[in-house]
C-alpha cells in the first residue's frame, strides 16, 4: 500500500511539470499586450520598453518560464499587476473562499445524488426510478447560472430570506464561522450541487442496477442475506467509482465556477479569474490557473488512494 | 440410502414462467421430483432444459416480479413457495444452500473470502466474530484448502479457479445446511481439477450426510456422483430412474441419443461423433405435444398432438415417452446413424 502511495505521487511530478508549462504558454500564446492594463494609452515606446524589461517580458520564453517555475517553486508567484500585492497572497484567499464552497456544494450534491441514484438504481424502470431519473437529469441539463438567477430571484428578491450576493454582511472580507456569514454561502452552495448531483445520481443508479445484476447478489440472498445486509455489499461495491467521480466534480468546482461566483459575487478564484482575464492580470491569471491545475493533480491523487483503500483488486492485482 | 415415502424435498406441477419479454417464456413444465434423505439426483440436460431454474426456483431466487411460479415445492414438509421474510432469510443457506458454476461471479469481490463465510455464519447463528472465523477456518480445512489461514484473508481473484471452488463449498456448507444444490460446480474448471472438485462433493456428501441435487450436462459427471438421474429436456424431466436403469436400458429416444453421443475413445476412431440432429425447441414456442417429437426418429401422430405423462416402468424408473413399447432394448438401433 504505502509502495502504491510513494508510486503514484511520483507519477504526478511530471503531470504537474506538464502543467505549469501549459500554464506558462496558455498566457502567452493570447493575443493581446501583458501590459496594456498598467499603461497609460499613450504611454512612450522608451516607457514601454523599460516595463517590458522591468516584468521580463522581453527575454526569451524559456527563459521566463524558467526564472516563472524556479520562483514558484519558492513560493513566488509574482505580483500581481493591478493590486500590487503578491499572487500568493490574492489566490490563498480566493482559494480558501471556493474551497469552502465547493465543499458545501460537493457534499450537497453527493449526498442527494448518492441517494437518488441509490433509489432510482434499486427500483429500476418503476415510477420511482423515473421521478429520481428526471431530477438528476434536470440538474445535468439545467444553466447553473440561469438556476443561481432564478434562485436569487425566489429567496432574496421576493421571499427575502437569503442574501444575494457576496461573502458576508456589508460586503465584508474576512470570514466568520456564523450564521451571519454562512447563510451567504447558501445560495451559492446550493446552486453549484446541481450538476455534481446530477452526474453522481447517474453514475451510482448505472452501478446499482449493474451490481444487482451480478451473480453474487444471488449468492448473497442463497446464503440467506436479508434486504439490508445485501444493500451493504452493494454500497462497498459501489463506492470506489461513487468517490471517483465524486472527486472529479470536486476538482471541477474547484476552478469551474466562474460563472456561479460571478453571479453570486463570490470573493474565490472563479471570480479572481475572471477579473484577472478582463483586466490582463498577467501573474494572477498565471498563479491561480497553476494552483487550480495542481489542485486538481493532487485530488486525483487522493481518489486513487482512498479508492485502493478501499477496493482490494486495484493495488494488489 | 433413500425412502421415497419421506422425501427431504418433494418438488410437485412446478411450472416457471418468465415474462418481461414479447412472449412469456415457460422454463419449467410440471416437474415432479422427490429428493431422499442423504440421496443425490444428477439433472441432466442441455442448455436451456430447466436444470439451473428449478435449482433457482428451490431457493426462490428467480425475480418475483419477472416470473410466475406454480406447482409446490416442499423442504423437510415447508412450502418454500409460500415462504417470505425472515423466513424465507432463515430457510435460504441454512436449510438448503448453493453452490453456484462460477464462484468467482457468485462471490462478492470485494470481501475477503473469510468474511464472506463468517457472514453467512452468523446470518444463521447468534455466535461471536471470533467463533465465527473459528468456523470458517474449519471450513476452508474441511474443504481441503491449503494453507487455510492464509485463505481466510484472501479476495477471490486471488485465488485459483479449483480453490475458488473449495472456498464456495466450504462457505455453501458453513451454517450446516441439510439439502445442497450443485449448479454445474466443476464446468468452469479444468479437467484434473474437476475430478478433484467431484471427489471432495462425494466425499463431503457422504461424510455430512447431505442431501444433493448435482446439475451437470456431463453424462459421466452424473454417473460418477448421483444416486439417480433426472433427464430434462425443454422444461421438462423426460426420463429418470436409478442411474443403472437409465444408464443400462435408457427408454427416452433423447436419453437414448444423448448415451449414444458420448465418445467412446478407439470404438469412434475415424468417424463422425454422432449427433442428436436438429437443436433444442425454442422455449417460448414449444409444439403442442411431445417437445422432443421433431428430433425423434420413432414419433408419431399421437407424439405431436399431446403432452406424454410419466410412464412408471417399476423401480422409480418413469419416462415421458408414448413409445415406450419402442425403445425396449432398441438402443442400437435407435442411436443416430454413425456415419463415416
Amino acid at each position: 500500500m504505502l509502495t502504491y502511495i510513494a508510486k503514484r505521487v511520483i507519477y504526478t511530478l511530471p503531470i504537474m511539470l506538464g502543467v505549469a508549462i501549459v500554464c506558462f504558454l496558455l498566457v502567452h500564446i493570447a493575443p493581446g499586450d501583458p501590459l496594456v492594463s498598467v499603461l497609460p494609452p499613450d504611454a512612450s515606446e522608451q516607457l514601454r520598453q523599460q516595463m517590458m524589461a522591468l516584468y521580463g517580458f522581453d527575454r526569451p520564453y524559456a527563459e521566463q518560464f524558467l526564472k516563472w517555475l524556479g520562483r514558484a517553486l519558492g513560493g513566488d508567484l509574482g505580483t500581481s499587476i493591478r493590486t500590487n500585492r503578491p499572487v500568493v497572497a490574492e489566490v490563498g484567499k480566493a482559494v480558501s473562499n471556493t474551497l469552502m464552497l465547493a465543499a458545501l456544494a460537493t457534499v450537497i450534491g453527493f449526498v442527494l445524488g448518492s441517494l437518488f441514484g441509490f433509489v432510482a438504481g434499486s427500483f429500476r424502470d418503476t415510477w420511482i426510478d423515473k421521478v429520481a431519473s428526471a431530477i438528476s437529469v434536470t440538474g445535468v441539463s439545467v444553466p447553473h447560472y440561469w438556476l443561481g438567477m432564478v434562485l436569487v430571484i425566489i429567496f432574496s428578491a421576493q421571499l427575502g430570506w437569503l442574501p444575494p450576493t457576496g461573502a458576508g454582511p456589508g460586503g465584508s472580507d474576512n470570514w466568520v464561522w456564523d450564521w451571519a456569514h454562512i447563510r451567504h454561502m447558501i445560495l451559492p452552495a446550493v446552486t453549484m450541487s446541481v450538476i455534481p448531483m446530477g452526474i453522481i445520481a447517474r453514475t451510482v443508479r448505472a452501478l446499482v442496477a449493474e451490481i444487482l445484476s451480478q451473480e453474487f447478489i444471488a449468492g448473497l440472498k442463497a446464503k440467506g442475506m436479508s434486504a439490508f445486509g445485501i444493500f451493504r455489499h452493494v454500497v462497498k461495491n459501489a463506492a470506489p467509482t461513487a468517490l471517483a467521480v465524486m472527486g472529479i466534480q470536486l476538482g471541477y468546482l474547484l476552478g469551474g465556477s466562474i460563472l456561479i461566483e460571478t453571479v453570486f459575487s463570490w470573493p474565490g478564484t472563479g471570480l479572481l479569474l475572471n477579473d484577472a482575464i478582463f483586466q490582463r492580470d498577467l501573474p494572477l491569471l498565471q498563479g491561480t490557473i497553476l494552483v487550480l491545475a495542481c489542485f486538481f493533480v493532487v485530488l486525483n491523487l487522493i481518489v486513487d488512494v482512498v479508492q485502493t483503500a478501499i477496493d482490494p483488486r486495484i493495488a494488489r492485482s | 440410502m433413500n425412502t421415497m415415502s419421506d422425501p427431504i424435498l418433494d418438488i410437485r406441477g412446478l411450472t416457471v414462467t418468465f415474462g418481461g419479454g414479447p412472449k412469456p417464456v415457460r422454463a419449467l413444465d410440471g416437474v415432479d421430483l422427490a429428493l431422499g434423505r442423504g440421496e443425490v439426483i444428477a439433472l441432466l440436460g442441455e442448455s436451456g432444459s430447466g436444470k439451473s431454474v428449478t435449482l433457482r426456483s428451490i431457493l426462490r431466487l428467480h425475480p418475483p416480479k419477472r416470473s410466475r411460479i406454480e406447482g409446490s415445492i416442499k423442504v423437510e414438509g415447508i412450502d418454500v413457495t409460500s415462504l417470505e421474510g425472515r423466513a424465507l432469510e432463515s430457510f435460504r443457506g441454512k436449510t438448503v444452500s448453493m453452490v453456484f458454476q462460477e464462484p468467482m461471479l457468485a462471490m462478492d469481490p470485494v470481501y475477503t473470502v473469510g468474511q464472506q463465510i463468517t457472514e453467512a455464519v452468523r446470518n444463521h447463528e447468534k455466535i461471536s466474530a471470533a467463533d465465527a472465523r473459528a468456523r470458517a477456518l474449519e471450513m476452508l480445512t474441511l474443504v481441503r484448502i491449503p494453507s487455510p489461514e492464509r485463505r481466510l484473508a484472501a479476495y477471490p481473484h486471488e485465488m485459483s479457479g479449483g480453490m475458488r471452488q473449495r472456498a464456495m463449498i466450504a462457505l455453501a456448507l458453513a451454517s450446516k445446511p441439510h439439502i445442497l444444490l450443485a449448479d454445474e460446480p466443476t464446468t468452469a474448471l479444468d479437467a484434473t481439477v474437476q475430478v478433484q472438485i467431484l471427489l471432495l462433493l462425494r466425499e463431503l456428501q457422504r461424510e455430512l450426510g447431505l442431501s444433493m441435487i448435482f446439475v451437470t450436462h456431463d453424462i459421466s459427471v452424473a454417473v460418477e456422483v448421483a444416486d439417480r438421474i433426472a433427464v430434462m429436456y425443454a422444461g421438462r424431466i423426460v426420463e429418470t430412474g436409478t442411474v443403472r436403469d437409465v444408464i443400462r436400458t435408457p427408454r427416452h429416444p433423447y436419453t437414448i441419443g444423448l448415451l449414444s453421443t458420448r465418445a467412446h475413445g478407439g470404438r469412434l476412431e475415424g468417424h463422425r461423433l454422432p449427433a442428436i440432429p436438429g437443436s433444442p425447441p425454442d422455449l417460448a414456442n414449444l409444439p403442442p405435444g411431445c417437445a422432443f417429437a421433431p428430433r425423434c426418429a420413432i414419433a408419431a401422430d399421437a407424439c405431436r398432438a399431446s403432452v406424454p405423462e410419466p410412464v412408471d416402468l417399476g423401480g422409480g424408473h418413469r419416462v415421458r415417452c408414448f413409445r415406450t413399447a419402442e425403445t425396449v432394448n432398441k438402443v442400437a438401433a435407435l442411436a443416430p446413424a454413425v456415419t463415416s
